[in-house]
C-alpha cells in the first residue's frame, strides 16, 4: 500500500466512483476467454454444488450436481466439467510457431493459449481443490472414473499453480485484476465482494459507486458471487431442493435445484463478463505482450507433459522443486513489479515517490563526452536533468529508462534538482551516439535504479541429488491404487 | 442497580464465548464493543433493531456437517481421540477415561468442571477425557464462561485443550486464516484452564501452550490431528486483555441514566425508538475498522457511523498508516492538495501527500 494508492481511494470515496491507478491494462486478456464460476457446498472442503462456464456470455453451461455428498453425481460433474474445459483447451494446441533461440535448439510454442477468468480468489483455490481432488483417479482397477477425469485434474492444477505466478494471465481472478486497475472508496476486504467492485468501478446510470456497491451487499439482490453461497439460500432455498431430490430422484427434483442454483450462478456470469469487458476496454500495457509469449511457452510444455505420459503432480514439492519453484516465484515478481511501471508513468510514479526514480527535464546535454584516453577511450555523453522529484539515489547509481529500451545511464552527481547523468548503454557502435540515443535540452525523461537485467536462476542440484540435510532425494512418484481410491465425500 | 445492568436493561446478559473473547482482544481499543460485551449486552439484536443487522449466516449444511464430524470424533467415549493423540503424543496409554461434565446440568457445570479439575490435577496418572467442560475468565472486570470441545487430561503429565472443527487439512495444510481462528480461539481456552489451575493451587504451566486441533483429512471424514502452538497467541491475548481499558474508566463521565435497552414489552418485542438507541450508543466512542466486519454484530452500524463522518477508517489500516494517522479523509484529501494548512507534526505527511498528488496528477492529464 503506497501513498499513491491511498490517496486514490480518498479522491473514489469524495467523487463515488473508482478511480483509475494505471494508464494502462498489465493482463491479457484473450479474444475467447473462458468464464468459469464455481460453487460449493458449505462446511465441505471441495464438494461442487455446481458450476457455469463457457466462452459465450449468451449461452453459458450450467452443471448442477443435485446431492453434493454422492459420490457418483461429483464424478459425473467432474466428467460434464471436462467435456466443456478439455475440448476449450485442445483447441489451442494444434496452431504452433518455431522459437529461435540465441542459444540451443529452436522450440515449437503454441500460437495462442486459454485464459480461465474466476470471479475471486477463493474460486482460484477451489479450483485448485478441484484439480486435487481429480488428477489422481484412475481409469482402471478399483473404483474406475472416466479418462476425462484425472485429465482435467492435471489441468486444474496445473492453472491453479499458474495464476500463483505474478504476470501470469492463464487463469485470473475477476477482483484481483480489476483491483490492480483501480481503487475504490472502499476497503481491500470490501473489494473482495466482485458485485461492490464493479459498483463502484462502474455503477449503472443514474447510481453512485458507494451506492450499487451497497446494495451489492444484499444476497438477495447480488448472490454472492461463489464458491460459498449465502447461508439464506442455503437454509430457505437449496436445502429443502435437495431434500425433495432425496425423496425422489426425479427430473422434476434436479431442476429444482437446477433453477436454484441458475438464481444464484446467473448474476455472476454477467458480473464477471463485465468485468472482461472493463478490462478489454483498457489500452495494453507494451511488456503485457511479452508475458502472454511466456505464459503460452509454459502452456505449450504443459501440453507436451502430458503428451508425453509424465505423471499428476505430486501432492507437494520436493526439496528442490519447492526451492525452484520459490526462486521462479520471486524471480516473476521482480520483473513483473519492473515491467509494469516502465510501461506505466502511475506505476512508475511510485518509484519517483520513493526517490527510486525521477522524472524532469534535459537542461544540458553533451552527445560528444569521452572519457578515458587511447585504446580505452569511451564514448560518454553527459546530460544534465532538472526534476522536482525527491531523489535519492547515490552516485554511481546505474539507471534504466522507460522511455528508451537498451538505454543505460550512471549517476555523477546531484546537486540542487539537478542531476548530472552519464549514459553507458544503448549509443551505438559509432564514434559518435546513434541518432535519438541521448537526450536533447528541453526533452521530457525519465530515469529509474529499477532494472529488468536478465537474471540467471538459481543453480540447484537435480533432485535426485537432493542432500540428506533436505530429506534426500524424493522417492519417485508411481501412481496406486490408494491415490485413485481416496475418498472424496 | 449496578451501572453494568442498567445499561443492558430489563433482560439477561449475554454469555461471551471464546469467539467473542478472541474478537474483542483484535480490536481492544474499541469502547463501545467493551462496554456492550461487558454490559452483556445482545449486540445481534441491538444492530437488529437500529436497522443494521451483521451480515453472518451460517449454513445448515455447514452446521450439519460440523456436528456429524464431532459426533465422528467423540463416539464411543472418545475412542477415535484416543487413537488419534496416541499417535501424536507418541504415548503408550492404553485407558483414558471419559467423563461427560454435560450431566449434571448446566447450572451445574462450571463448579462440577471445576471439582473434576482440581481431583484430576491431584491424581498424577488419571488420564481422562472431558466432554463439555465449563471454564471460567474474567474479561474486563466480568466473568465469562467458555466451552471447549474436549479437555485431554495428563496425557504424558501435560493437559490439553482439543478443539474439533470440521475444515479439512489438505496433504497437511488447511486455509490459514481458519487455523489462525482455531489457535485464537483454543488460546482463550488454555489461558481460562491456567487460571483455574492456579486458583486451585496447581501449575498453570502443566496446561500445555500446544492445543490439539482435530480436522477432518483430505476430502473424507477421517479425522486427523494436528498440534498447533498457541503460545504468540496467548502472549497476544495477554497483553490485549491486560491492556483493554478497564470497565469503570470507560463508565466514568457517561450520564448515569444511559441504557442500551431496547425496552421489551410483555412478549419481548423491542419498543424503543432506534434512533434513540443510536444516539445512545453514539455517546461511546467505536474504533471501526473493516475487519469488524467478519467479527462484530455491530458492524454495519459502526461502518455507517463512520461513513457519515467521512473517516479514513473505512478504507482499512493499511490505508490509514499512509495517511500517518489522518482521522478524516476530507482533511487528508485537502493536505494532498494544499487547501489545509497541515497542523503541527503533520508536515511530513502533507508533504509526501502533495507530492503523490502532483504525481498523480501529471500522470493522469
Amino acid at each position: 500500500m503506497s501513498t499513491l494508492l491511498a490517496l486514490a481511494r480518498l479522491r473514489a470515496m469524495r467523487d463515488g466512483v473508482a478511480q483509475r491507478i494505471t494508464t494502462v491494462r498489465h493482463c491479457h486478456v484473450s479474444e475467447r476467454p473462458m468464464v468459469f464460476i464455481p460453487l460449493k457446498l458449505a462446511g465441505e472442503a471441495a464438494a461442487p454444488l455446481g458450476a457455469m462456464v463457457g466462452t459465450d456470455p449468451d449461452h453459458p453451461r450450467l452443471l448442477v450436481v443435485p446431492q453434493p455428498r454422492n459420490r457418483d453425481l461429483r464424478f459425473a460433474f467432474a466428467g460434464e466439467l471436462a467435456e466443456v474445459l478439455l475440448p476449450y483447451i485442445e483447441s489451442f494446441q494444434k496452431a504452433t510457431e518455431t522459437v529461435e533461440k540465441k542459444v540451443g535448439e529452436p522450440y515449437e510454442r503454441c500460437l495462442d493459449a486459454p485464459q480461465i477468468v474466476v470471479p475471486n480468489r477463493p474460486a482460484v483455490a477451489f479450483t485448485g481443490l478441484l484439480g486435487r481432488s481429480t488428477r489422481f483417479r484412475r481409469v482402471d482397477g478399483p473404483y474406475p472414473v472416466h479418462p476425462s477425469v484425472p485429465l482435467l485434474g492435471r489441468w486444474l492444477t496445473y492453472f491453479t499453480d499458474r495464476a500463483s505466478q505474478p504476470g501470469s494471465s492463464l487463469l485470473l481472478a475477476a477482483t484481483d485484476v480489476l483491483g490492480a486497475h483501480w481503487a475504490t472508496g472502499q476497503s481491500g476486504l470490501e473489494d473482495a465482494n466482485l458485485a461492490a467492485l464493479v459498483g463502484w468501478i462502474d455503477p449503472p446510470p443514474g447510481m453512485s459507486g458507494p451506492r450499487a456497491a451497497e446494495e451489492a451487499e444484499d444476497p438477495l439482490l447480488w448472490p454472492p458471487a461463489g464458491p460459498a453461497t449465502d447461508p439464506g439460500f442455503d437454509n430457505e432455498v437449496l436445502g429443502p431442493a435437495i431434500r425433495a431430490y432425496e425423496d425422489a430422484p426425479t427430473a422434476r427434483a434436479v431442476e429444482r435445484v437446477a433453477q436454484a442454483l441458475r438464481s444464484q450462478l446467473e448474476p455472476t456470469w454477467r458480473l464477471t463478463w463485465r468485468a472482461v469487458e472493463l478490462l478489454r476496454a483498457l489500452p495494453e500495457g507494451s511488456r503485457v505482450r511479452d508475458r502472454w509469449d511466456a505464459d503460452r511457452g509454459s502452456f505449450t510444455r504443459f501440453v507436451e507433459r502430458i503428451a508425453e505420459g509424465g505423471p499428476p503432480q505430486a501432492r507437494r514439492d520436493g526439496a528442490v522443486g519447492a526451492a525452484a519453484r520459490l526462486a521462479g516465484l520471486e524471480r516473476a515478481r521482480a520483473g513483473y513489479d519492473v515491467q509494469r511501471a516502465y510501461d506505466d508513468p502511475l506505476v512508475m510514479a511510485e518509484y519517483r515517490l520513493t526517490g527510486e526514480a525521477f522524472a524532469g527535464v534535459v537542461t544540458g546535454a553533451e552527445p560528444e563526452h569521452f572519457e578515458g584516453e587511447g585504446r580505452s577511450r569511451k564514448l560518454r555523453p553527459l546530460i544534465t536533468v532538472r526534476t522536482q522529484d525527491p531523489v535519492r539515489l547515490a552516485p554511481g547509481a546505474v539507471l534504466g529508462s522507460p522511455d528508451r529500451r537498451g538505454h543505460g545511464a550512471e549517476v555523477v552527481g546531484l546537486a540542487g534538482g539537478e542531476i548530472t547523468l552519464k549514459i553507458v548503454k544503448g549509443m551505438g557502435r559509432g564514434k559518435t551516439p546513434a541518432p535519438g540515443a541521448v537526450p536533447q535540452p528541453g526533452e521530457r525523461v525519465c530515469y529509474t535504479s529499477l532494472t529488468d537485467d536478465f537474471q540467471t536462476s538459481a543453480a540447484l542440484p537435480d533432485p535426485e541429488q537432493t542432500p540428506w540435510t533436505h530429506g534426500g532425494p524424493p522417492e519417485e512418484y508411481a501412481p496406486s491404487d490408494d491415490d485413485a481410491q481416496e475418498e472424496w465425500e | 442497580m449496578n451501572r453494568l445492568d442498567r445499561l443492558r436493561g430489563p433482560v439477561p446478559p449475554r454469555a461471551h464465548d471464546a469467539r467473542a473473547i478472541a474478537a474483542l482482544a483484535a480490536n481492544p481499543g474499541c469502547a463501545r464493543r467493551a462496554l456492550l460485551d461487558a454490559a452483556g449486552v445482545d449486540k445481534d439484536g441491538t444492530a437488529r433493531h437500529l436497522g443494521f443487522p451483521a451480515p453472518f449466516g451460517q449454513s445448515q449444511f455447514a452446521i450439519t456437517r460440523g456436528n456429524v464430524f464431532e459426533a465422528l470424533v467423540k463416539e464411543n467415549g472418545c475412542a477415535e481421540l484416543l487413537r488419534l493423540m496416541r499417535e501424536l503424543l507418541g504415548l503408550p496409554v492404553d485407558q483414558v477415561g471419559y467423563q461427560d461434565v454435560e450431566n449434571v446440568g448446566s447450572h451445574l457445570r462450571a463448579s462440577h468442571t471445576r471439582a473434576l479439575i482440581d481431583r484430576a490435577a491431584r491424581e498424577l496418572d488419571a488420564a481422562v477425557f472431558y466432554d463439555h467442560p465449563m471454564l471460567s475468565l474474567e474479561i474486563a472486570g466480568h466473568t465469562a464462561y467458555l466451552e471447549p470441545d474436549v479437555l485431554a487430561f495428563q496425557l504424558g503429565g501435560r493437559f490439553h485443550i482439543v478443539e474439533i472443527k470440521s475444515f479439512a487439512v489438505i496433504d497437511g495444510q488447511a486455509e490459514p486464516e481458519k487455523v489462525a481462528a482455531a489457535a485464537r480461539q483454543a488460546a482463550v481456552y488454555v489461558m481460562a484452564l491456567r487460571a483455574l489451575m492456579a486458583d486451585l493451587g496447581h501449575d498453570p504451566e502443566r496446561v500445555s501452550h500446544d492445543v490439539v486441533l482435530i480436522c477432518p483429512e483430505n476430502f473424507a471424514n477421517r479425522p486427523t490431528a494436528s498440534l498447533v502452538d498457541v503460545r504468540k497467541q496467548l502472549a497476544v491475548l495477554k497483553r490485549q486483555l491486560a491492556r483493554m481499558a478497564r470497565v469503570d474508566r470507560l463508565l466514568e463521565g457517561l450520564p448515569p441514566e444511559l441504557t442500551f435497552s431496547l425496552d421489551p414489552d410483555d412478549e419481548g418485542v423491542p419498543t424503543r425508538s432506534a434512533r434513540e438507541l443510536a444516539e445512545a450508543l453514539g455517546r461511546i466512542p467505536a474504533r471501526y475498522a473493516p475487519d469488524c466486519l467478519s467479527t462484530c454484530d455491530m458492524c454495519m452500524f459502526c461502518r455507517d457511523e463512520a461513513r457519515s463522518c467521512g473517516s479514513t477508517d473505512l478504507l482499512g489500516r493499511q490505508v490509514r498508516d499512509q495517511l500517518g494517522g489522518v482521522a478524516a479523509a476530507s482533511e487528508a484529501l485537502g493536505l494532498a492538495e494544499g487547501t489545509v494548512v497541515p497542523g503541527e507534526g503533520q508536515e511530513e505527511i502533507a508533504r509526501v501527500l502533495r507530492l503523490a498528488n502532483r504525481l498523480r496528477e501529471e500522470c493522469l492529464t
